[in-house]
């Protein structure tokens, strides 16, 4: 399978703390490649320097073999590299679908124009209508997205950053704060998901990550100390020994 | 949608009336009231442009406004003078060429200035446009060819084919089409693809930013766009006042404006318009009163903008039953 983000070395150091350490790791074509780890191990912290938002002290980032390490957070976008936040990020004035637009608006392009009208972009919001058809927020289209729970807020996060069409997709804890339901349609989606874009997951719902993933990381004290199926990550010793013993305080 | 266009018809009629009507009335100082209230209502619009639909609060907009006023200034002195502006370029008095200049000008230095204040954000963003501000306002104030502390008197308004422009009432319906024009464009730019963006990253940036939208280039060609706009208002301004000095520069005048904007209504379309208005009329009520009507002035912004939560753009809307 061919690799779409390969990461080399990645350090970053916030004064005396070290919240990357030296991480390697690839994400394949087609592939959940999940990052574990306890609260405050880094991950968010990489997410960021993947995503363009921190830059890397050290280390190397390639998409699709293209080094990425020095571009911003919008040419990363333009090469195929989709993010959700943590703590949902959206265009609170705006309702879902005008949401939704903007996504595809900025994917298409020819935002320069100031004497179009973008009420009138049909291409944008016939799509727009047709990926919240198929959604879980159908029938919310036009609420203000100030007005939509933490749930659907994360099912927007969602469906903004896959209507940019990624090759890869980081998802910052996507699941985190949704009741079990909506945790279940959330790992039904992800799979589905798999066949249009690479993911790298960042989640510390177990079972979500043992039922997607394809490979599993575990990073601690941002150095991943161990790399490798979901069976191999479920028997590794260090990995039982850092806290797959302690399950109440994984996160 | 409809009462909207017969509202907004309804209003030109009376504004395209208000020659007439003053007359009648014997009120001429009114005619040139409102000929200033259109003025700065397009110079307030230009800036809530950025302030209020694109998020970015600049306290520089004088500069833009004074600029280019300053470019009819030359142009006439030159045309005077039958001198070359630095050696290179002629004089003129026609309003054709004046006002494309004076646009063209004062969007570059925009351009200029936003370059580098737009690399900063916040409290920061304020204080560096002021100061560019600023310092172009010592620039003209050294400027002795041109008057200096003094400014330039513009003996004449630019001329228009076929008009009189010397008659006040032509030269308000001169400004009133202007205004016309510029608020169905500005409203245009508003509602599109661009507009859009920029609402997105008045709300957002980092939203954008996943979305693949780089905040700089946008912004900056907001800033481009409203720094033409102001100098337009301040060009025309120039004419009706007959005169370009380093008052139109001057950082309160960044404030008047940016009280205008917050008096009508920020990020709204009209409600700069309607803060103009009410900004001029209370100017002149309260300045014929005491001498402190700064002062006066500043308690009723507290007022309106604590009691209609959103300037009187919000209380008319209110008013006007739904939104
Ligand atoms: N901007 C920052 N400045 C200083 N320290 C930070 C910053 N961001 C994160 N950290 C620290 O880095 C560590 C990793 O944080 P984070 O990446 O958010 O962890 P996780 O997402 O795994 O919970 C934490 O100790 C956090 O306090
Ligand atoms: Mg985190």
């Amino acid at each position: 399978m061919s690799v779409v983000l390969s990461v080399r070395g990645l350090r970053k150091r916030f004064g005396g703390l070290v919240a990357t350490d030296d991480v390697t790791l690839d994400v394949a074509a087609g592939e959940i490649h999940a990052l574990i780890g306890p609260n405050g191990a880094g991950k968010s912290t990489l997410v960021n320097q993947l995503s363009g938002e921190l830059v890397a002290d050290a280390g190397t980032i390639h998409l699709m073999e293209e080094d990425i390490t020095g571009l911003s957070v919008a040419e990363r976008v333009a090469r195929g590299l989709g993010r959700t936040f943590q703590i949902t990020s959206l265009l609170d004035d705006m309702t879902v679908m005008q949401n939704v637009g903007m996504a595809l608006q900025a994917h298409e392009g020819g935002n320069f124009r100031i004497w179009d009208a973008v009420q009138k972009r049909r291409s944008v919001w016939e799509r727009a209508k047709a990926i919240l058809r198929d959604s879980l927020l159908t029938g919310r289209e036009a609420a203000l997205v100030a007005d939509l729970s933490h749930g659907e807020k994360k099912q927007l996060e969602l469906l903004m950053a896959m209507a940019m069409a990624p090759r890869i997709m980081l998802l910052d804890e996507p699941m985190a704060g949704l009741g079990h339901l909506e945790s279940q349609a959330m790992i039904g989606q992800l799979e589905k998901l798999k066949a249009q874009t690479a993911i790298l997951l960042i989640e510390h719902d177990m079972e979500a990550v043992f039922a997607l993933a394809d490979r599993v990381s575990v990073l601690v004290y941002g150095r991943i100390i161990a790399q490798g199926s979901v069976d191999e990550i479920r028997s590794n010793p260090a990995v039982r020994e850092a806290y797959l013993g302690a399950e109440d305080e994984l996160c | 949608m409809t009462r909207h266009r017969i509202l907004g018809l309804g209003l030109l009629l009376v504004l395209a009336l208000m020659p007439v009507l003053t007359d009648l009335a014997g009120q001429p100082a009114f005619l040139s009231l409102m000929t200033r209230i259109l003025i700065y209502g397009m110079a307030a619009a230009s800036l809530n442009f950025v302030l209020g639909f694109g998020g970015m609060v600049s306290f520089g907009h004088a500069a833009f406004f004074g600029i280019g006023g300053y470019v009819v200034g030359f142009l006439f002195f030159h045309q005077t003078e039958g001198t070359l502006f630095l050696g290179l370029i002629p004089g003129t008095s026609q309003l054709l060429i004046t006002l494309p200049a004076a646009v063209l000008v004062s969007g570059l230095v925009a351009a200029l200035i936003g370059t580098l204040a737009l690399r900063t954000g916040g409290v920061q963003f304020i204080m560096i446009t002021l100061a560019f501000a600023q310092m172009i306002f010592f620039f003209f104030v050294s400027l002795k060819t041109y008057g200096g502390e003094d400014g330039i008197i513009i003996r004449r308004a630019n001329e228009l084919p076929f008009l009189n422009m010397r008659d006040k009432a032509t030269f308000y319906w001169v400004v009133l089409a202007i205004t016309t024009l510029f608020f169905l464009g500005l409203r245009r730019v508003v509602n599109s693809s661009f507009g859009a963006v920029l609402d997105g990253l008045r709300q957002n940036e980092r939203r954008m930013a996943a979305l693949g939208v780089p905040a700089f280039r946008y912004k900056l060609y907001a800033f481009v766009l409203s720094g033409m706009g102001t100098g337009l208002a301040g060009a025309l301004m120039a004419n009706f006042l007959r005169f370009a000095s380093p008052d139109m520069l001057h950082w309160t005048k960044s404030g008047e404006l940016m009280v205008m904007v917050i008096l009508g209504g920020v990020g709204t379309l009209f409600g700069p318009f309607l803060g103009a208005g009410a900004f001029m009329v209370l100017e002149s009520v309260l300045s014929s009163w005491s001498e402190h009507w700064p002062l006066a002035l500043g308690l009723i912004l507290l007022v309106v903008v604590l009691g209609t939560k959103g300037g009187l753009m919000a209380l008319v809307s209110r008013l006007g039953g739904r939104k």
